[in-house]
């Protein structure tokens, strides 16, 4: 180690320090939150610690547990809806002769280009008629259009990424055009299909503005939990709960890189 | 695997229909209940109460959105730029391995985090001062305008600096190298180089996030509770306690032509790449 490498490390180690401050300080802050069990202004830590509120949150009959499991649940069934819609037409989009294809894809680039809060107050009063608002289904479709935009996305980059010559390798050698799908271009697409299923099971655990409006009172999210425990100045329970929310999404963000690789990355949105 | 064009269609169709039924047409139930009376005529008259009620709210929203869209933009280029540029390796490294831990948190989580680090007795202001950088006295609490701004840009720089890093990084060497040879300064070559040739990239990033703020109800809620507010949390107010969808569906119209502006670029944009 020479003298100039600790200099010019100094500038170098203060910015990355305030950096790791910006990005980490409110995540800590998050944390201590969850294990005070008496913090009172003006001092800085809190007084006591421990697991007081945990025991609260994951009392089996606690609200937050329930909760979990309608989020997990509404998550789960947004996925298998999506791909059932998405994996289709992310091949058509991919490989087919598909006629007005810009119009089609325009139409999938929609729901991203405008604000989703007014349509989802519309969908709410669509869905007052035909008795969806505060049922699961309800809540599960609006998700679904939700996570479609980004799975409809990812699976045709995708399905553009499988080389065309093993797929006609394969049809040279006999296979039918099903099968070629099935066992040639079915999984080497895998890896990118997953990741939209990751995204759109993400996405829909933390969506919440509309469950708040589709879902509430009668459906209680994890998000909507955790809304009216901070509102209700009971930081110690929405500061577990948003815990809770963020173990899959940091799970997810050390992962993603092995499921969406920078081919199937530069394909997205052609 | 080439289909046919009804195959394709037919494939198609499913996906389509969700768009249409769960997107298009509470959209077109929108304008329609946004430009009638109570009695169902054509009326402006939800736009004057709009004006009327919410004008400050929707300058605020405009302000606060533009200012959070040019500090992400500032944001993703300088750590995409240093991710490209930068010559320390490890630096790099930790960089990388920093930037992108907000990507993925929900933008509740992120208002409940923000709504306990900005706070005057928060860990922003307690770092500060045990630091020795400031005195108790003269600590405040960020939790008004300046709140929602932070947690915006907490939040989608990470998002746009994915991107244009990724853009960044499947640049073509030899230009850079070349001008790096020639003696440019890295600033000058991120600058006049890599940025221009990035330009769309960041330009789809940029409007995505412009969008995604235009919807999110949870941070200005929570991280400021005052007025004034931004538009999604009035449009939330006339539903809840008056049940007025008129008025609430003029301001969803207001933030659709907000929008709209960014979005005929990134259309633009999209249909210029297809084509290029």
């Amino acid at each position: 180690m020479t003298a100039s490498f600790s200099l010019g490390w100094l500038p170098r180690a203060i910015i990355l320090g305030l950096i790791a401050f910006a990005v980490f300080g409110p995540l800590a802050n998050l944390a201590i939150w969850a294990f005070a069990e008496a913090w009172f202004f003006p001092s800085k830590l809190p007084s006591q610690w421990g697991f007081r509120f945990w025991e609260v949150v994951f009392r089996p009959t606690g609200r937050a547990m329930e909760a979990l499991n309608v989020s997990v649940w509404i998550a789960l069934l947004t996925v298998a809806v999506s791909l059932i819609v998405s994996i289709p037409a992310g091949l058509a989009l991919a490989r087919g002769r598909l006629p007005w294809r810009a119009l089609i894809m325009l139409a999938f680039l929609l729901p991203q280009a405008f604000p989703s809060l007014p349509v989802y107050i519309n969908v709410a009063r669509i869905f007052y008629e035909f008795g969806l608002n505060g049922t699961v289904a309800g809540v599960v479709l609006v998700h679904t259009l939700h996570g479609l935009v980004f799975a409809v996305w990812i699976t045709t980059a995708a399905f553009a990424s499988v080389d065309k010559e093993l797929e006609q390798a394969a049809r040279n050698l006999g296979a039918s055009g099903l099968r070629t799908f099935f066992t040639v271009t079915l999984p080497l697409a895998a890896p990118g299909i997953v990741a939209s299923a990751i995204f759109v099971f993400l996405e829909s655990l933390d969506e919440f503005t509309g469950s708040y409006f589709v879902g509430a009172p009668e459906i209680q999210t994890l998000p909507l939990t955790m809304f009216l425990a901070s509102m209700g100045g009971n930081y110690q329970i929405s500061s577990i709960t948003a815990l809770i929310l963020l173990v899959p999404s940091i799970g997810f963000m050390l992962i993603v890189e092995r499921f969406l690789k920078a081919d199937v990355m530069a394909k997205i949105g052609n | 695997m080439n289909q046919s064009r009804g195959l394709s269609l037919l494939l198609v169709t499913p996906a389509l229909i969700v768009v249409l039924a769960l997107f298009v047409y509470p959209l077109g139930y929108s304008l329609i209940s946004a430009f009638t009376d109570r009695a169902g005529a054509f009326s402006l008259e939800n736009f004057d109460k709009a004006f009327e009620l919410y004008l400050t709210d929707t300058i605020f929203t405009v302000v606060i959105i533009g200012v959070s869209t040019a500090l992400i933009a500032a944001v993703s280029i300088a750590i995409g730029g240093y991710l490209t540029l930068g010559e320390n390796k490890t630096a790099v490294a930790i960089l990388a391995w920093l930037y992108r831990w907000p990507l993925f948190v929900p933008f509740i989580v992120a208002a409940q985090c923000m709504r306990t680090f900005l706070a005057k007795n928060g860990l922003m202001n307690n770092s500060l001062v045990s630091l020795g950088l400031m005195d108790v006295a003269s600590t405040q609490s960020f939790l008004d305008w300046r709140g929602i701004i932070v947690t915006f840009v907490w939040k989608q720089a990470p998002f746009v600096t994915l991107m244009v890093a990724g853009a960044m990084a499947s640049l073509d060497r030899s230009t850079i190298d070349a001008a790096r040879n020639l003696g440019a300064s890295r600033l000058r070559i991120l600058a006049e180089i890599v940025v221009p040739q990035i330009r769309g990239t960041l330009m789809v990033g940029l409007i995505l996030s412009f969008v995604t703020m235009m919807s999110v109800l949870s941070v200005p809620i929570m991280v400021s509770g005052g007025s004034p507010t931004m538009m999604t949390v009035d449009m939330a107010y006339r539903i809840n306690s008056h049940g007025d969808y008129g008025v609430a569906n003029a301001l969803g119209f207001m933030s659709y032509l907000l929008t709209g502006a960014a979005a005929y670029f990134y259309l633009r944009q999209s249909v210029r790449d297809r084509s290029a």
